[in-house]
């Protein structure tokens, strides 16, 4: 039972982080009907901005504040990954509104660009960022049970974001304009709301997040040009299942497949379980085709 | 379509030309080159079913990769156990299986081949009854179909003692007796790829010619009417997914024998969405622009990618970019351009010439 509890904790502290990644992409699919293929290699960016500043910190402060590294690391993980993420707006993606299935296919070709960039740069085998020491360690919850702090603090990080996110969504100006240029881009545009800035931050904002979720990936192992790879299809399902453009989805959908997973994995094995999954979110969507949580509309295609 | 304006419609001309040129290749070409052109004929196969559904439909499948893989590996099957001489194939033992697994049984009668066409389009009917009666579609669809194709990497690699693992199947010796290092063979199964390059191109033309492609058309421009008109698109999709299904498991048996191994590797997101640029560079709508996109990307590839890997990446990747966003017609669509400006010219220059006399 306890390795059980320890898997299903493990599972939904790696789902957290899904969570932060999907949720930048459910903003921007939601908002400009566009689907990024190179959110995973912002992923692979912040991990690297982490990387980038562990090696700052190491080689030229003392080593007294190394341990602090982490908290400069998080804001530089999601300013560069925003910032990516802004120039590739306006340079890409801003010539495939309208063309959900090409933007497929174009924002491939940067990830296919990033990747090889992320190679030369810093070579092609995986590196790996020493977490701070405050982070080693578990916490005992019972005899036999320990959380580790790493994972409760990838937890304690997403949940901080997710709160940030709800207010900037819900309880600003801002997010009150992203939600109207979401429901009806037309008719915001005509009471005066700049669309094109609103997508063009949203995309970064987004964009950011997925750095941020790299930047806690590094605490659970080491770094690679593909890292962006290996997660961006598990993004995609948690955004498919929850429902595209909504917060709340995005965190059932997220802990949905995470718990599923493992428990699936627990009681088969880990092909099985990921097999199982797949075609239970195939099943789920008979169901309900939109996903768990839909803006409601009467217009024909969404 | 009678005879004579299939004949007459440029896009054939030029895959009449293109077919003749693969058939004469021999005559030029090293054994090696052959054998790398037979790989490229089984990608312009595979490339031709993308177009079916991509280019005339409208569904951007990113999961392909799983029916060439089926396909390939169905013929793999085969081929292992013919090497294999009756006993256990070798990975089987290493894996500490005693005997050989029911699934694989049939495959050591040749009739077993039907599977490259059977599996593939079972596992698509499936797929395409679920999500398409549900009008699940645009990209919904693509990220289900990445998907999948995730899911049958994680699998094949899983059940190593059945699929053999990452390394996938290799080390076959003959097919159908002939031994398959030999030059005759590989002409042979050369002869064979370019046969049913050719079998295809006249089945997807023949779907295209008729009242079923118009449907295909229209169901990619302005699904809602189609349906409004009391057409069931799904039904539509639902089979033009099959067919194309069974066309990329074709191009996987066709694969196998001219590579000598079939892996996961071949059958994972990243060769899926591969499979697609070809597509858009050469032209989606139109099978010629699939069938050129496919032989001159591989053919680059394998000519940049020996000498300077990391280039090739980024000039796929910048190529990519730069075809979906300028060029979304790809090729054929420059091409097609050109030579209408050209007609246009001719047919002004005609107009006048016929005008003036009428003016005096």
């Amino acid at each position: 039972m306890n390795t059980y509890f320890l898997q299903v904790f493990n599972g939904i502290s790696v789902s957290s982080i899904f969570m932060l990644a999907a949720l930048g992409l459910a903003v921007t699919f939601g908002l400009m009907k566009i689907i990024n293929m190179a959110h995973g290699e912002f992923i692979m960016i912040g991990a690297y901005a982490a990387y980038i500043i562990q090696n700052i910190f190491s080689r030229y402060l003392p080593a007294s504040i190394f341990d602090l590294y982490f908290f400069v690391a998080i804001p530089a993980s999601f300013f560069l990954a925003g910032i990516f993420g802004w120039v590739l707006e306006k340079l890409i993606i801003r010539h495939l509104y309208g063309r959900a299935l090409d933007s497929i296919l174009a924002t491939w070709g940067v990830s296919l660009v990033l990747q090889q960039l992320a190679r030369s740069i810093f070579g092609a085998p995986n590196v790996d960022v020493k977490s701070p020491s405050w982070l080693n360690g578990a916490l005992l919850v019972l005899p036999g049970l320990q959380l580790p702090y790493k994972r409760l603090f990838i937890m304690l990080l997403v949940i901080a974001c997710m709160t940030a996110i709800y207010f900037l969504m819900y309880r600003s100006n801002y997010g009150r304009k992203i939600r109207a240029v979401m429901q009806n881009r037309a008719m915001a545009a005509s009471l005066g709301i700049n669309t094109r800035k609103i997508d063009a931050c949203t995309f970064a904002f987004g964009s950011g997040l997925a750095g941020i979720a790299g930047c806690a990936l590094t605490l659970l192992g080491s770094i690679g040009p593909t890292l962006g790879t290996n997660y961006i299809v598990d993004t995609f399902m948690v955004v498919v299942l929850g429902g595209v453009g909504s917060l709340w989805g995005t965190i059932a959908g997220g802990f949905l497949i995470g718990t599923g997973n493992t428990t699936l994995e627990f009681l088969t094995n880990a092909t099985l379980g990921k097999v199982l999954v797949f075609t239970l979110v195939i099943l789920f969507l008979q169901w309900r085709p939109k996903g768990l949580f839909t803006i409601n509309s009467r217009s024909l295609d969404e | 379509m009678s005879v004579k304006t299939f004949l007459k419609t440029p896009s054939n001309k030029v895959f009449f030309v293109i077919v003749l040129l693969l058939l004469a290749a021999p005559l030029f070409l090293s054994v090696f080159r052959i054998n790398l052109l037979g790989k490229f004929i089984s990608y312009a196969i595979l490339a031709m079913g993308i177009d079916l559904i991509w280019g005339y439909t409208g569904i951007l499948s990113l999961g392909h990769g799983v029916f060439f893989g089926l396909g390939a590996y169905a013929m793999g099957m085969y081929l292992k156990l013919e090497a294999a001489h009756g006993k256990l194939p070798d990975f089987m033992a290493w894996s500490g299986l005693e005997k050989l697994p029911a699934i694989w049984a049939p495959f050591s009668n040749p009739l077993s081949l039907i599977f490259i066409v059977l599996i593939p389009a079972f596992l698509a009917a499936v797929i395409g009854y679920l999500t398409f009666k549900n009008r699940i579609r645009g990209v919904y669809f693509s990220i289900l179909s990445q998907a999948l194709s995730l899911i049958f990497v994680v699998l094949f690699i899983g059940q190593q003692a059945y699929t053999g693992g990452t390394n996938g199947l290799t080390s076959f010796r003959t097919m159908f007796g002939l031994p398959l290092a030999a030059d005759n063979t590989k002409y042979l199964v050369y002869y064979a790829a370019v046969f049913l390059l050719f079998i295809v191109y006249l089945y997807c033309r023949f779907l295209i010619g008729h009242r079923f492609g118009k449907i295909l058309i229209a169901i990619r421009d302005g699904e809602n009417r189609v349906r409004f008109s009391g057409y069931d698109p799904a039904v539509y999709k639902i089979f033009v997914y099959i067919s194309s299904a069974v066309i990329a498991g074709i191009a996987g048996a066709v694969f196998v024998p001219q590579v000598g191994i079939i892996s996961p590797a071949e059958m994972g997101i990243v060769p899926s969405i591969e499979m697609v640029i070809w597509v858009a560079i050469g032209g989606r709508g139109t099978l010629i622009g699939a069938v050129i996109g496919a032989i001159l990307v591989n053919g680059l590839k394998s000519g940049i990618s020996e000498s300077f890997p990391e280039v090739w990446s980024y000039f796929l990747g910048l190529t990519f970019i730069a075809v979906v966003i300028f060029m979304p017609e790809g090729l054929v669509g420059i091409v097609k351009k050109y030579a209408g400006r050209i007609a246009i010219r001719r047919e002004k220059k005609d107009k006048t010439a016929e005008k003036a006399p009428s003016v005096n």
